[in-house]
């Protein structure tokens, strides 16, 4: 369970300071999803990169699993079982994608336990294995990449970033089927996605609606979604991927 | 053939040799030759001035490798051997070769490797050249090769020059000249840590019609290490030549990259690319949130660059 009490996260932007989330108290009970939207620029991708460590908050208290995380840094979180997807995947020279899931899964897996986890996110792995993570892969290979090593990581809750930024229509499909598929899952595994696709909020357990730094809205798909659809916190693929 | 622990070590680093290579090898260790095997197609004489050796392949070789590593593990050694390596028409052989210097002693070991190739027309020919430093003497490991490769029409020329460790000071110098759909790709990979200094010069003419160049330079400065990556393409023909230098530095680390384009043909396609920086912020934190450590990241980072 993740138990977010009283967090507030400024930056000072040489003009004073800006708030950026605003005093947010939030649980995300156990192998829930639960997806965060909200219009551009309401703190959405700040929260999960807060969840994650790699902003330190300016208030509040992070608590996982019982244990207190605010001070805790990315490494430790991460080795806590937290994992995070970035909205835009980062790029490495020299790195393969099989380096990438053996450093993900802390293990020296076996390159058909790799090629599995690129099945997985419907990569053929023969073709992907040894590539590098670099710009010769289009944007939406990247963050299905992104996925197989949250998936080979095996956390207890994974974090993902506007998933569906930056990729093509079909890539998208797919991305909704890995989501599927991981809600399905018999792992108990809590999935935070953050996003205004339809598509994604569709298959929520709970939403919860992030504007201005503050949450407006929180409850299950069945109360939240209706009052929300076809606004811009839940639009549909035409107007999102361009 | 007589070699002790450390020289072993230092063969094993330089050569991948666990035990005496298949194939022709000539084995170097400090100043003499200890070891030395030819093969029909493969012939290795000392310089009748005992300065080096000629190693001469008959035409049509194919699959054959020739071992001529050098190790050093007396301080204050200074040497420098001219290596000649005449390789016929048709032929297709590994050539390996490196250096590696242990100097526990205070005065300064040197090497320098002169190396010249003559390729025959369509031979191929793949050069790995390793260079390690060891030992916590106060006396410096010093390299200072030179690479001249003179290749006739349709050969190749792969060559891949790493030195990750423990040399001191480096000045390599690489001139090539290429004949009619001659092909050289280089691939460089260089880590320099501490005090240490590598210069690497690179001069390639495209002589010929058809004629290509990839020169490509990976490198890493640590600590208050310096690098000098200068490498010039020259077009004389309608040739294609490329030349890219793309570093990290991190912590004191200064490099500075000169890459040069000469075109005298109106069909010449050259390129040059540069890119130093230091490793981004983002590729740490990617990595530390797969678990790693911030050092741990770094230094998985590092590996794969240079891989």
């Amino acid at each position: 369970m993740l138990e977010l009490n009283n967090i507030s996260f400024n930056i000072d932007d040489g003009d004073g300071k800006t708030e950026i989330i605003r005093d947010i108290s939030l649980i995300i009970p156990d192998n829930k999803f639960v997806v965060i939207t909200g219009p551009n620029g309401g703190g959405k991708s700040t929260l999960a990169r807060l969840i994650a460590g790699i902003h330190p908050l300016t208030s509040g208290q992070i608590i996982f699993d019982g244990t207190d995380i605010t001070n805790k840094s990315i490494t430790d979180r991460a080795r806590m079982g937290i994992g995070f997807a970035f909205q835009q995947p980062v790029r490495f020279k020299g790195l393969t994608v099989l380096d990438l899931l053996r450093i993900a899964s802390g293990s020296k897996i076996s390159v058909s336990e790799a090629c599995d986890y690129l099945s997985e996110v419907g990569l053929c792995a023969k073709e992907y294995i040894d590539r590098e993570v670099n710009s010769s892969l289009s944007g939406g290979e990247l963050k299905r990449i992104e996925i197989a090593t949250i998936l080979a990581r095996d956390v207890k809750l994974a974090v993902f970033d506007e998933p569906e930024a930056g990729i093509d229509l079909w890539s998208f499909n797919n991305l909704i089927r890995i989501f599927e598929k991981m809600r399905q899952s018999d792992k108990s595994r809590t999935i935070l996605v953050i996003s205004h696709q339809e598509r994604i909020l569709n298959i929520a357990d709970e939403i919860i609606v992030l504007a201005d730094g503050k949450i407006l809205k929180q409850g299950s798909k069945d109360e939240i979604l209706p009052d929300i659809i076809g606004t811009q916190y839940a639009s549909g693929v035409c107007s999102r991927i361009e | 053939m007589n070699i002790d622990t450390i020289q072993q070590r230092l063969l094993e680093e330089v050569a991948d040799l666990h035990d005496i290579p298949e194939g022709a090898y000539n084995l170097r260790a400090n100043g003499k030759s200890i070891g030395r095997n030819t093969t029909a197609n493969i012939d290795i004489q000392s310089k009748p001035e005992g300065s080096g050796i000629d190693i001469r392949v008959k035409d049509g070789t194919k699959n054959e490798s020739v071992h001529i590593p050098v190790v050093l593990s007396e301080s204050g050694l200074k040497e420098t051997v001219y290596n000649d390596f005449f390789i016929g028409e048709d032929c297709d052989v590994l050539i390996v070769a490196g250096c590696g210097i242990d100097n526990c002693g205070n005065q300064d070991s040197q090497h320098n490797g002169i190396h010249r190739f003559y390729v025959g027309k369509n031979s191929r020919i793949r050069y790995v050249e390793k260079h390690y430093g060891s030992g916590d003497g106060s006396g410096k490991r010093i390299l200072d090769p030179v690479t001249e490769v003179y290749q006739e029409e349709g050969s190749t020329v792969e060559m891949e020059m790493v030195q990750i460790k423990g040399v001191d000071s480096t000045e390599r110098t690489t001139l090539a000249e290429l004949k009619e759909g001659a092909k050289l790709v280089v691939r460089e990979r260089l880590m320099t840590h501490g005090e240490q200094h590598a210069l690497s010069v690179y001069k390639v003419s495209l002589n010929g019609d058809g004629s290509s160049a990839d020169v490509v330079s990976r490198s890493v400065a640590r600590d208050t290490s310096y690098q000098k990556f200068d490498a010039c393409i020259v077009g004389n023909a309608a040739c294609s030549g490329h030349t890219e230098c793309d570093s990290i530095i991190m912590d004191s680390g200064r490099i500075l990259a000169v890459p040069s384009l000469e075109a005298n043909n109106i069909d010449a396609a050259l390129v040059h690319e540069a890119a130093i920086g230091k490793i981004a912020g983002d590729q740490l934190i990617k990595l530390m949130t797969l678990g790693l450590t911030e050092a741990e990241a770094e230094e998985q980072i590092i590996n794969g660059f240079l891989k």
